[in-house]
């Protein structure tokens, strides 16, 4: 059966986990593998009802280790696989999510956030896990990570990053929150989609190095040969050469390979990076936001506008990498930054470098599973 | 019978030579018989996909000119998991050893068991944490010296083919390198059953076990693994010694195949 087929009408009053699962199917995604976990259990249960319907391939593994394990070597037979959990579980795919990146293998890993740290607080929201996102595997690496703040966008970067995985064989993690997961609004199936999939190689079998870039573009990502192919691949986690064999005491080999993972991205953010940005033109003020604290920020702004205060929007929907160019333009441009969100101001302090004490940026945050309130960023917009 | 050198010539990457195997290591006697199993069923090996973890044992698919992961400490079993479920046409081998496969990896070593997917796991067990220099792994023997039990280890140690019969593995046997013949037929078995399957192989560390327990040669480490097992129909009679031989080969509904009924049913 085709896919809209199965999701259904194209409105829907769903779920942001629900909306999670379309916009993976609708991506392509084939593949899931899962522990279930408060608050993303709902992706779970909604790939193991409908992936069957149209041939994919659902299992629910022992624990978050063997399901990030699982995904990396259902990518590796051309499948777009995806995984999602929480906080808990996020921390204990770590260990492979490292191996993803160091063998570029494209997936999706999905982190619903909850509070913590620890078991914290498994049904309320949190912002508590975008440093884990960037930096909780061990080693020097960048990746992408993508926040939604409804869901409708919950669907759409969902969708962009399967789209962006392919790209550029990074994992791509979808940083949900417990509100944007457990929250039901209205969306819209769109019309027309654009899918990216991974470059597959077109050479000869005895030319082939699995991890030498140019073949097809001047780019630094690998062309991609799936298991069964012929093309006899093996993937390491240790330092490797362009063979893929591993070579762990040249420091030229493990230094060479160490840049190009990153530059990839870096080199990149421009495609990579997506802002949702409102009444900036003039704006004296920004204020800074992602995921569900982006909704009273945007409340915030436009109670400010009526009171005619020159203020703008900003909703970061690529939080990693971070852009440090676009935030100190803003910088230049205004008086102050308010940034809001549900932690202890992890990405504040990424925006307070950028600024360079250009403006002041200021903080607006809720810890316990509140919402920052509309009021406490207007008085400060105030 | 085919020529060693056609193996090597057939099978191995010549670019990943010389081995990191330490002389009298067991792991090319495995890796021979794994190979030789493999010719003698004409498999395609672009269709087969070899999967290992971390340690000695787990560098053996490197040597494999076909598609394999070299993959995290412990989690063999797990991305060998994702490859078979995702393409069951695929033939999935597993390189583990007794660290990998039963310390960090038992997780998934007994629900790779419990779902019975069709894998090959080939475990190789040499008392020790090879890699790392020689420590206490969960097969060690009682009383062994190691270099985290440097007065003896105490606690009791797992039996893996007992362990993998017990989870319900559908195919098992236990073999040493002083049985490569009875071995290459078990990893030959192993690979025509569908379902789970599970080969142990005892198999000397001579650098980091047998050498710190004082046993220096190589010819009496052989005679040890011939001396101390039994086969296990006529284990009865030497209750002291290890069982060897096969311990379990029954049939059951494999994973794939349960899922691509299920798959025919929802669809209609």
């Amino acid at each position: 059966m085709d896919v809209r087929e199965i999701l259904g009408p194209k409105e829907q009053f769903i779920q942001g986990d629900t909306s999670c699962v379309y916009g993976a199917l609708l991506a392509g995604c084939r593949y899931f593998a899962g522990y279930p976990i408060t608050p993303a259990t709902e992706i779970a249960e909604g790939m193991a009802r409908l992936l069957p319907l149209i041939g994919g391939t659902y299992i629910q593994m022992e624990d978050e280790i063997a399901s990030m394990g699982a995904i990396i070597g259902a990518s590796w037979t051309g499948k777009k696989a995806m995984t999602a959990t929480s906080g808990p579980g996020f921390s204990l795919m770590q260990e492979n999510l490292g191996y993803a990146i160091m063998t570029e293998t494209p997936c999706v890993v999905v982190d619903v956030q909850r509070g913590g740290p620890s078991t914290g607080q498994p049904t309320r929201s949190s912002q508590g896990d975008v440093m884990q996102a960037r930096f909780g595997s061990h080693g020097d690496y960048e990746i992408i990570a993508l926040s939604p703040s409804s869901v409708q966008e919950t669907l759409e970067l969902t969708f962009r990053a399967f789209n962006l995985t392919e790209k550029y064989r990074v994992p791509v993690i979808l940083l949900m929150d417990e509100s944007i997961g457990h929250m039901r609004e209205k969306i819209t199936i769109p019309k027309r989609i654009t899918i990216a999939n991974r470059d597959m190689v077109d050479i000869d079998i005895e030319e082939y190095k699995p991890f030498r870039t140019g073949y097809l573009h001047a780019t630094k990502i690998p062309e991609f040969a799936q298991f069964g192919s012929g093309y006899k691949t093996f993937i390491s986690g240790l330092t490797h050469n362009a063979e893929g064999f591993p070579v762990t005491d040249d420091w030229r080999v493990h230094r060479d390979l160490v840049l190009r993972l990153s530059k990839k991205i870096t080199d990149n953010i421009d495609d990579i990076y997506e802002v949702d940005s409102k009444f900036m033109e003039y704006a004296e003020v920004a204020v800074i936001a992602y995921g569900i604290s982006a909704r009273p920020a945007l409340a915030a702004v436009k109670m400010a506008r009526a009171l005619e205060k020159e203020v703008g929007y900003v909703n970061l929907k690529t939080i990693w990498p971070f852009n440090y160019d676009r935030i100190a333009d803003i910088s230049k441009q205004v008086e102050k930054i308010i940034v809001v969100e549900m932690n202890m101001g992890r990405i504040h302090h990424y925006i307070k470098e950028a600024a360079e004490g250009r403006c002041d940026v200021e903080l607006v945050n809720a810890l316990g599973g509140m919402v920052p309130a509309p009021r406490d960023i207007l008085e400060l917009i105030k | 019978m085919i020529a060693t050198r056609e193996i090597r010539d057939k099978y191995l990457r010549h670019g990943m030579m010389p081995t990191i195997l330490c002389a009298g290591c067991g792991n090319g006697i495995v890796l021979n018989a794994a190979l030789r199993a493999i010719d003698s069923l004409k498999k395609d090996i672009n269709k087969m996909v070899f999967v290992s973890g971390i340690g000695c044992s787990s560098r053996l698919n490197g040597y494999i000119k076909a598609d394999g992961i070299h993959a995290t400490h412990g989690r063999a079993i797990a991305f060998a998991t994702g490859v078979k479920t995702s393409e069951p046409e695929l033939d999935v081998v597993v390189f583990t050893g007794d660290g990998d496969c039963a310390g960090i990896g038992g997780n998934h070593f007994i629900h790779g068991i419990r779902r019975n997917i069709d894998l090959t796991v080939i475990a190789i067990n040499n008392y020790i944490y090879g890699m790392t220099g020689g420590q206490t792994s969960p097969t060690t023997p009682p009383a062994s010296i190691t270099t985290t039990t440097p007065y003896g280890s105490f606690e009791h140690s797992f039996d893996l083919a007992e362990l993998a019969k017990t989870a319900g593995a559908s195919y098992v046997a236990r073999w040493t390198i002083a049985h490569p013949l009875q071995l290459q037929k078990a990893i030959k078995k192993g690979l025509e059953n569908k379902g789970f399957s599970f080969i142990e192989i005892l198999s000397p560390c001579p650098t980091s076990y047998w050498r710190i327990n004082r046993v220096r040669d190589f010819e009496k480490i052989y005679a040890w693994y011939k001396e101390n097992t039994i086969n296990i129909k006529k284990a009865e009679l030497y209750p002291e010694k290890i069982k060897i031989g096969e311990f379990q080969n029954i049939q059951k509904e494999e994973w794939t195949d349960q899922w691509k009924k299920l798959i025919e049913r929802v669809k209609k």
